[in-house]
């Protein structure tokens, strides 16, 4: 089954505990009483909000823009009135960022002037604008803004699309019940896409241990016009869906560190994504709404829910039955690069694919363990799959040795936790990577201030001078003067 | 035969080491001499906050001064341990903590902040900032570009009223990953 072109170095083969969310089919979601929309919805970019305390706002109106290519526009995922606008905890990566309330009213008035888009039909650069206006974003975990994505993908000439089903990260399934119940949608979406690209050729990548997508879309495939759309079958290993993992692994070429897939040309886009294009080309829905895991031995009922943005995930977890046991902990994201929260009032973002409620069983036995000394066995090194030397990289960090740590390739880690799963001396690596990321950002962020400080300073000494020569200069032709009519009086 | 394979040799490495050696005298005699270089290298390193804690009025003039051997390397707080292992490492010396005289208590990234109530618009803190970081004007109101300010209280002491006090930079939030 595994070519040489799925060849695919290190990575690890792990429980999925994914079969019991994909029993039942996805449960829509009734709209809450409030949505807390963050501002930053997981790209790490904070939105502008565009409204005000008080304001009533309509079903898919904007509430906020981004200030950089790294945000995607925010819309009203329910129709009512913006009871708050504060700092509140959050999923984003800082535990915490400004967030919208907004009370529901009930009604779901929508915002006039949504319809639906001749995508098919539509000039590429005005259809990418389109995107950028409908806030869609990458619902694989990252919330890229697609819009960027493609803007970058023309730049660069980029014409494959690689539509990423591969989901490998345990627990998380959201994808894999997308991809058995919007097949279709999946398959249109990609042909939006497409279109955005000027593309000739869409791959879909998917996992072996999802036979029921893989059949559902080749159904759809056969009933549909594909379009140059056509089916991958990859081997389970976690971290296939890794972007770059996904890549190397599909379409046989690997992307330059610190570079971008369109260089090597072609385009990354989640699956999910691509259903969500195809609902706002169909309706002219905005990205309102996502499908997200709710899982764990700390719930009753594991399933797949598709909710409104802002839903607290309070109400997630109420929708697969509640909490059951003695849960531990929850985390956004999935066992290996998910992010424990500390109150369930978090509201769900465009990042957050799977809410993993984990009991002390599901935790052990890392749970209980502490950290060793490295003991250079070098496993770690073997199951890297961006082939790094991780415990050469940990001393590095360790001893800060910032240069080291760059040349050792913290640049290239992609986060996956592969090293800290392996580690028999239960060493948190990747944490340590990502902190020596933060200090590195840090100290350019402060070489950067000492160099405009520094041409601050040199101009600031230059003008005293000149202000002290001046002077001088006065000084001397006053006295040149008085001494010359002195002179004259003498003679 | 074989002598005069050698004495080829020799005269041709002869050439050789005449012609490099003029050309790297006319170069050491052309070129700007070394310690300008030494100079840029160990400011770099410096936090450029100007603070003249040191000593010196500026960090340009205390990467003067350690290039001429006046000045030892541990005296630059804002700077810290990190400052001095690379300035160690740069002029070959052994790392050393910071001089207990010059050494102060970590805060943290500092940034000047005036009391907009309180200012009476005497101009007496614009001149002394060495970065300009300063906006103001006799009989105006000042206030401080906090972006540009590198919290090295020297407007601290001419102020007659005591307006200005020194708060924590805004932290600056940098994402774990990007693309680029």
């Amino acid at each position: 089954m595994a070519s040489a072109r799925h060849a695919f170095p290190a990575g690890l083969v792990l429980d999925a505990h994914k079969r019991h969310a994909l029993e039942a089919p996805i449960v829509p979601l009734p709209a809450p009483a409030s949505v807390v929309l963050a501002l930053d919805q997981g790209s790490g970019s904070v939105l502008e909000p565009v409204v005000a305390v008080g304001q009533d706002v309509a079903l898919g109106a904007i509430v906020a823009r981004a200030i950089d290519p790294f945000g995607a526009t925010l819309h009203a995922s329910v129709s009512g009135r913006v009871k708050a606008i504060e700092t509140r905890e959050s999923a984003s990566e800082f535990g915490e960022c400004v967030c919208i309330e907004l009370a529901n009213d009930g009604r779901d008035a929508l915002e006039p002037g949504l319809r639906r888009q001749e995508a098919l039909t539509l000039e590429p650069p005005e259809l990418v604008e389109r995107l950028r206006e409908a806030g869609i974003a990458g619902l694989g975990g990252a919330a890229f803004p697609t819009a960027t994505k493609l803007a970058a993908a023309r730049e660069r000439g980029a014409r494959r699309l690689l539509l990423n089903g591969a989901e490998c990260e345990p627990w998380i399934c959201c994808d894999d019940a997308v991809m058995r119940a919007e097949a279709g949608e999946i398959v249109f979406g990609a042909r939006v896409l497409m279109r955005a690209l000027d593309a000739v050729e869409c791959v879909i990548a998917v996992e072996d241990d999802k036979p029921e997508a893989i059949e559902a879309l080749r159904q759809a495939l056969a009933t549909t016009d594909a379009g140059g759309v056509a089916v991958d079958v990859v081997p389970a290993v976690y971290p296939r869906g890794a972007e770059r993992q996904l890549i190397s692994a599909v379409m046989g070429v690997e992307v330059p560190a610190r570079g971008l897939p369109a260089e090597v040309g072609l385009t990354c886009q989640n699956v999910a994504t691509a259903a969500a294009v195809a609902r706002w080309a169909r309706t002219g829905e905005p990205c309102l709404s996502r499908v997200v895991t709710v899982t764990g031995s700390g719930v009753a009922r594991p399933v797949n829910v598709r909710a409104r943005l802002g839903t607290p995930i309070a109400a997630l977890v109420a929708a697969a039955g509640g909490y059951r046991g003695d849960p531990l902990r929850l985390i956004a994201g999935g066992s290996m690069t998910g992010r424990a929260l500390t109150s369930d009032e978090v509201g769900l973002t465009k990042a957050i694919n799977c809410v993993l409620v984990a009991t002390r069983e599901d935790l052990a036995p890392r749970l209980d363990a502490y950290e060793l000394p490295c003991i250079r066995c070098g496993d770690c090194a073997t199951v890297c799959p961006p082939g790094l030397l991780p415990q050469q990289l940990h001393r590095a960090v360790l001893a800060g040795q910032d240069e080291a740590a760059v040349t050792l390739g913290v640049w290239e880690c992609i986060d996956c936790g592969c090293c800290d799963y392996v580690c028999p001396s239960q060493i948190p690596l990747a944490l340590r990577f990502r902190e020596a990321r933060a200090r590195l950002r840090d100290r350019e962020a402060a070489t950067a201030r000492a160099a405009v400080a520094r041409e601050r300073f040199e101009r600031h000494e230059h003008r005293l001078q000149e202000a002290a020569l001046a002077e001088q200069q006065a000084f001397d032709a006053a006295r040149a003067l008085a001494r010359g009519s002195g002179d004259q009086g003498a003679t | 035969m074989n002598l005069d394979a050698i004495l080829i040799a020799c005269v041709v490495a002869a050439a050789l080491a005449l012609i490099v050696g003029g050309a790297l005298g006319w170069a050491a005699s052309r070129l700007p001499p070394a310690t300008d270089q030494l100079v840029e290298r160990i400011d770099a390193m410096l936090p450029q906050t100007q603070c003249a804690q040191c000593g010196y009025p500026g960090c340009r003039p205390y990467a003067e001064a350690i290039a001429r051997g006046e000045a030892e390397i541990d005296r630059c707080p804002p700077g810290g341990d990190h400052t001095v292992r690379a300035l160690a490492e740069l002029l070959d010396r052994e790392p050393r903590a910071l001089d207990p005289a010059y050494d102060r208590p970590d805060q943290g990234a500092l940034v000047a902040w005036i009391d907009e109530e309180r200012c009476i618009g005497c101009a007496r803190c614009l001149p002394v900032c060495p970065v300009d970081a300063i906006v103001g004007a006799p009989r105006h109101m000042h206030t401080i570009l906090a972006e540009r300010c590198t919290g090295c209280e020297l407007c601290l002491a001419p102020c007659p009223v005591d307006c200005i006090e020194l708060r924590p930079a805004q932290a600056i939030r940098h994402r774990w990953h990007r693309a680029a």
